[in-house]
């Protein structure tokens, strides 16, 4: 129990919470984006893997860490574009294309990276994002090396929320999103192009899933391992039930998973040996499942997800 | 330029839509095999080759496609009624694991084969219902998401597996592999050639796929499922018991995918390992695409992407195309039959 206690007094503990919170962040706001504008998006794990493959392939070919992030928004944006064609101008179904975009997606990456390196036993590793102090307030007690002594992208994430909920709620561009989400027929009528707009946002929203997997190889670790995204994906399916479809709320999700993890993490450290590895790693899925059950009833899901808008039906 | 339903899609529309699918995908596929430095021509030829051009490649094929026919008709029954079962690679490790437990211990008293085998299949079978019940009885109950809850149960089992093999389960005679102690000999399925890994597992998913068919053309109950899969609302109506026929398809559909895991056990292998499935509960969804969600079309469409693994496999030894151009394959290919089901059901007119 002290343990326990001793853990969650750490700075470094809340300091971990908000890294392993990170991909999390990315993946939640771009479903999220996705979700809000009517079309799931299955592409998720994949996307985030592949994310996580173009942007350290990038930086391992000599490119700056940056512009690695961009090549993987890029990729996700690309696999976006797919899935956008595929659901929304086809019409098809939005869990098989998903899927179909996964299973793609990932072992596109794998192939890749094989096809570069065709037998790394010790898989090969960049120079990855340093913490970024922010001058003076990292020097904060607590708060500091808390708060402030992250990686770019994690600032990049809060950042993220804040934006996504400032367009979906307060601009005309985000009124349009719902709007496709809730009601394409109504949208339509005030000179929305239903099609546009839900490209835009499936677009958008992959190439947040993409940075999200890049955050993995780019910051939390330095080199790629296979099937390393491991259903951080499909979590952030769950964190969207979760946030009601609110971005707000989709970061506070993701911090307390996160938190959760890191908790789970420490708890490994200090008991290992007396519970099987297996069981702490299990706990962020059970409690995936956990949230879903709890949330599910009484989530409100955007009215027009999962349904295909064709002009000549209305 | 719109899109007009057709009311009725020709027969053979049908059958060349998934085929015309395929080759588009195998042409799409041969620039990442020009990308890996390969001849396509030689490549695709070593991929047939490989796949079926002696009788112990056929014999690789069909065993791979022994576990795809059941997984893929797992996913076909539970898609048909609009139930998104994902979880068949959990779902396959259940049947497996109680298969392994129950088949090298408890029921190892049992010496007759004809009594054990049959008696683990159930079980087997019925381990795979009880991890797909919870999902789907959520489903109806609550309207809970299935296909999340079916996504992170496959994590949670793939988990308790290797925590099982490796904590109780290990064998003490495994050299220290993570593997579980062997099924004893009774329990063991015939092969159907001497001296190749083709057992007669294979008939089982022959069978079930004879029997599903059936049960899809001749039975009420396919008729249910396939009424609840197109307008569950409309069926609710009509005065069907809407819950209880998407219940049953999860049930089913859990329980072919244990049944998969079953005969991968006493198949193949004859023991546990973690490394049981590389993937067939997943792959069995573009096996129940390409096939149509019919169980024949399963059965071919089983085979076909067995083929392309294990055809990619020999290929890869020798050309050093790294053998994830299979899985890449048989993604595009079902993507490609998606837009190809699509144009057969629609026309387009300017």
């Amino acid at each position: 129990m002290t343990d326990s206690i001793d853990i969650i007094l750490s700075a470094t503990f809340w300091a971990a919470t908000l890294r392993i919170a990170t991909p999390f962040i990315f993946g939640t706001m771009g479903e999220l984006l996705c979700e809000r504008a009517g079309v799931l998006n299955l592409g998720i794990e994949g996307i985030m893997t592949i994310g996580a493959m173009v942007g350290w392939m990038a930086v391992f070919q000599g490119a700056d860490l940056w512009v690695g992030v961009f090549a993987a928004a890029c990729v996700g944006a690309v696999f976006g574009v797919m899935h956008g064609l595929l659901t929304i101008h086809l019409g098809l179904s939005q869990h098989v294309t998903g899927l179909g975009i996964t299973l793609l997606s990932a072992s596109l990456s794998y192939f890749i990276y094989r096809l570069l390196f065709p037998a790394s036993v010790v898989p090969p590793n960049v120079e990855s994002f340093e913490p970024w102090l922010v001058p003076v307030l990292s020097e904060l007690p607590i708060l500091g090396p808390t708060l402030f002594s992250q990686y770019s992208l994690t600032y990049l994430a809060f950042v993220l929320v804040g934006v996504v909920a400032y367009i979906l709620n307060k601009t005309p561009l985000g009124l349009a999103v719902r709007m496709v989400g809730e009601n394409p027929a109504a949208a339509e009528s005030q000179g929305v192009n239903v099609f546009s707009i839900r490209m835009g946002a499936v677009v958008i929203g992959s190439s947040m899933m993409a940075i999200g997997g890049a955050f993995l190889t780019l910051a939390a670790f330095n080199s790629f391992v296979f099937t390393m995204v491991q259903g951080r994906g499909w979590v952030c399916i769950a964190l969207v039930v979760f946030a009601s479809w609110r971005p707000g709320k989709g970061l506070l999700g993701a911090i307390l998973f996160a938190t959760f993890e890191a908790f789970q993490l420490r708890l490994q450290q200090i008991v290992s040996g007396d519970i099987p590895y297996q069981i702490f790693l299990m706990t962020p899925y059970i409690l995936s499942i956990v949230v879903l059950i709890v949330m599910s009833r009484r989530a409100v899901y955007p009215k027009a997800l999962l349904i295909p808008y064709r002009h000549e039906e209305h | 330029m719109r899109f007009e339903a057709r009311k009725k899609i020709p027969l053979l529309v049908l059958l060349c839509t998934p085929i015309t699918a395929v080759i588009i995908a195998l042409v799409l596929c041969s620039g990442l095999i020009v990308a890996s430095g390969a001849s396509v021509i030689e490549a695709y030829t070593l991929v047939v080759k490989g796949s079926l051009g002696s009788m112990f490649a056929l014999s690789e094929t069909f065993a791979r496609a022994t576990p795809l026919i059941l997984t893929g008709l797992a996913a076909a029954t539970a898609f048909r009624a609009k139930l998104w079962n994902i979880g068949m690679e959990g779902q396959l490790y259940a049947g497996a694991l109680i298969t392994a437990v129950l088949g090298g211990g408890i029921l190892s008293v049992i010496t007759a084969s004809w009594v054990l085998i049959p008696i683990l299949m159930f079980v087997g079978a019925v381990a795979g219902a009880l991890l797909m019940l919870g999902p789907a009885w959520l489903k109806v109950r609550f309207n809970i998401d299935e296909v999340v809850v079916t996504l992170l149960l496959n994590f949670i089992m793939l988990l308790f597996v290797s925590m099982m093999i490796e904590g109780p389960m290990r064998d003490p005679l495994g050299f220290g592999w993570p593997q579980s102690a062997p099924v004893v000999d009774e329990a063991v399925l015939p092969k159907l050639v001497a001296r190749t890994r083709l057992h007669s597992g294979l008939l089982i998913g022959l069978g079930a796929a004879v029997l599903l068919w059936f049960m899809n053309s001749r039975a009420t109950w396919g008729y249910e499922s396939k009424a609840v899969g197109i307008n569950s609302l409309a069926s609710h109506f009509a005065g069907l018991p809407v819950k209880w026929i998407m219940l049953r398809a999860g049930i089913i559909s859990g329980m072919l995918a244990g049944l998969a895991g079953t005969c991968e056990v006493i198949g193949l292998k004859g023991y546990m390992t973690l490394d049981i499935s590389p993937g067939y509960g997943y792959t069995g969804i573009v096996v129940a695409m390409l096939g149509q969600l019919h169980p024949i079309g399963v059965v071919v469409s089983a085979v076909f992407v067995a083929g392309v693994f294990v055809g990619a496999d020999a290929m890869g030894r020798t050309l050093g195309v790294p053998s994830y151009i299979a899985d890449i394959v048989v993604a595009v290919s079902l993507l490609c039959v998606l837009i190809g089901m699509f144009l057969a059901q629609y026309r387009v007119r300017r």
